[in-house]
């Protein structure tokens, strides 16, 4: 199979996996009872009335996770390339990937002394 | 002519007079289908599977009336579900709310395109296979952001703030484990993985790389110990409160899926996939059955951790992850990097002619092993250290609570 090929049916498959949960669903819309009530259709908070707006602000915590997950996740892909061309690196190629990394464990120390990965 | 058979169904089609465009696509449907659709019909047997296998460690019997050994529990289980009423609730962001689950399933299903059955048979062998992995495997996190957030529910958004911080933080570790097949295998198509392990399987050269993969496609998977998503306690049910009937299922298949998925990736990634004694004979017959004999052990392991280990709290759930599996998972990876090159420089790495003989692969193994071994005494001495002083606190802590009392009672 040639590249284009390749990504067509990554493509073919992207909609497929769409399609194929979704027929249960659309199956349970004919066979299921549709008998909605007001009090139903409540949010449900253990039977308590719910009380102001469900779209608050978030606690900052999962930001800051959220944040060095991403120093980590863009880093990463760039030892993709290196892991792969790793045979034919030489030695000073070699070790500027594995300063990069050892860079990458300094960033970790440096949010773990500062806190940024204390669950408080 | 040529026989018909599945490995050339385009040529066959064209011969019998396709346009050959449309017989390509035929046969990319065709594959789509059959690599698509199989997690789907396995799943259905997975939940019998773990469902008996929970029974019988809780001991109980479990499902055994619907049909032989209660086989068709799942399907009448999914007939039962088709058949109740959905509930949307108000005010929920109605697109969004319905998309989700079914993102929750495409997530795992997208995985299935790489994964390699056998030699010839692979549902699309790309070059970037394991990178794919990664891209497609993050679009579960965001079926439960979305599902969270669209269900305008207080528990349903706190659960999903707090799976995501989990799914997040475990993928890099997992990224990491990742990376070391990659090395060895200096390739990122699934296929060549495999391949590359002819000689010795990755997972001798580097267990500690697999175990992390192991440990964090759990906690991707959000199964015990790692269940927080479902810390009935706390947040009733976590992120899928408000989902009934088959969406609720479908979040639920999409677990189920996904644990297999996570066997078959350890298979694969470091414990040579497909590869097995007389795989080359009959590449149709034992390779997927090699494959999944590995995955099966897996995926039992991962039953087994799932029911015998309590959950762990959420603090300490980040704490495992940033204070211990990623500077594991970066320590490990650099000192692979290490001992391979010092492999190759001392000679003891074998040549490219003979990397697929067990023998030649020996040395190399050994030396890689020492390093792993290394890594894993350092770790296991730092946390039996780290338990004691932690032990020694809180005894430290109930002696003196117990020395207050009696203070008072005088």
């Amino acid at each position: 199979m040639n590249v284009l090929n390749e990504w067509a049916f990554v493509g073919v498959f992207f909609a497929l996996s769409w399609a194929l949960p979704a027929l249960p669903i659309v199956a349970a819309v004919f066979f299921s009872p549709k008998k909605a009530n007001a009090i139903k259709l409540q949010t449900y908070e253990c039977g308590v009335e719910t009380v102001g707006d469900t779209w608050v602000q978030f606690k900052v915590q999962y930001y800051l996770y959220g944040l060095v997950f991403l120093v980590f996740d863009v880093e990463m892909i760039f030892l993709f390339p290196w892991a792969m061309a790793y045979e034919r690196l030489d030695t000073f190629q070699f070790f500027a990937g594995i300063v990069f990394i050892i860079l990458l464990l300094d960033v970790l120390v440096y949010a773990v002394k500062k806190n940024v990965l204390e669950w408080s | 002519m040529d026989v018909c058979s599945i490995n050339n169904i385009a040529r066959c089609l064209v011969n019998s007079g396709f346009d050959p465009a449309l017989a390509q696509f035929i046969t990319i449907l065709l594959g789509v289908v059959v690599v698509a659709s199989f997690p789907l019909v396995v799943v259905i047997f997975l939940i019998w599977v773990e469902r008996k296998f929970a029974a019988r460690i809780q001991d109980r019997i479990g499902p055994n009336r619907v049909g032989p050994y209660g086989l068709l529990q799942t399907v009448a289980d999914a007939i039962k579900l088709i058949a109740k009423e959905d509930i949307t609730p108000a005010g929920a962001d109605r697109l969004v709310y319905n998309a989700a689950p079914i993102m929750a399933v495409m997530s795992v299903l997208l995985i299935w395109a790489v994964i390699p059955f056998s030699p010839i048979h692979v549902g699309v062998d790309l070059e970037i296979g394991a990178l794919y992995f990664v891209a497609v495997a993050s679009i579960a996190t965001l079926a439960i952001m979305l599902a969270g957030w669209s269900s305008n529910n207080k528990y349903a958004l706190l659960g999903a703030f707090r799976v995501v911080a989990q799914l997040v933080s475990y993928e890099v570790p997992l990224v990491f484990a990742l990376l070391v097949p990659i090395l060895f295998a200096s390739s990122m198509s699934m296929q060549d993985i495999v391949h590359a392990q002819s000689g010795m399987w990755f997972f001798f050269m580097a267990p500690v790389a697999g175990l992390i993969f192991f440990i964090s496609s759990q906690a991707e998977t959000g199964r015990a110990p790692f269940d927080l998503l479902e810390a009935e306690s706390e947040i009733v049910a976590g992120f899928n409160i408000e989902y009934s009937g088959m969406k609720f299922g479908l979040f639920f298949a999409g677990e189920f899926m996904h644990v297999l998925t996570n066997g078959v990736l350890m298979a694969v990634l470091f414990f040579g996939g497909w590869l097995g004694p007389l795989v080359e004979q009959a590449p149709i017959i034992l390779g997927p059955l090699y494959l999944f004999a590995k995955s099966t052990f897996w995926y039992l392991l991962s039953l087994l951790i799932r029911n015998t280990v309590p959950r762990v709290r959420i603090d300490q759930l980040m704490d495992f992850n940033w204070k211990f599996l990623v500077p594991l998972s970066i320590v490990n990876f650099v000192v692979i990097a290490v001992l391979l090159r010092l492999c190759e420089a001392l000679g003891i790495a074998p040549a490219a002619a003979n990397a697929n003989d067990f023998v030649a692969n020996i040395p190399q193994t050994l030396v890689l092993l020492l390093g792993n071994a290394a890594i894993a005494a350092y770790v296991l001495n730092r946390l039996r250290r780290a338990g004691r002083e932690q032990r020694l606190a809180e005894a430290g802590r109930t002696l003196a609570a117990v020395g207050e009392k009696a203070a008072v009672a005088h």
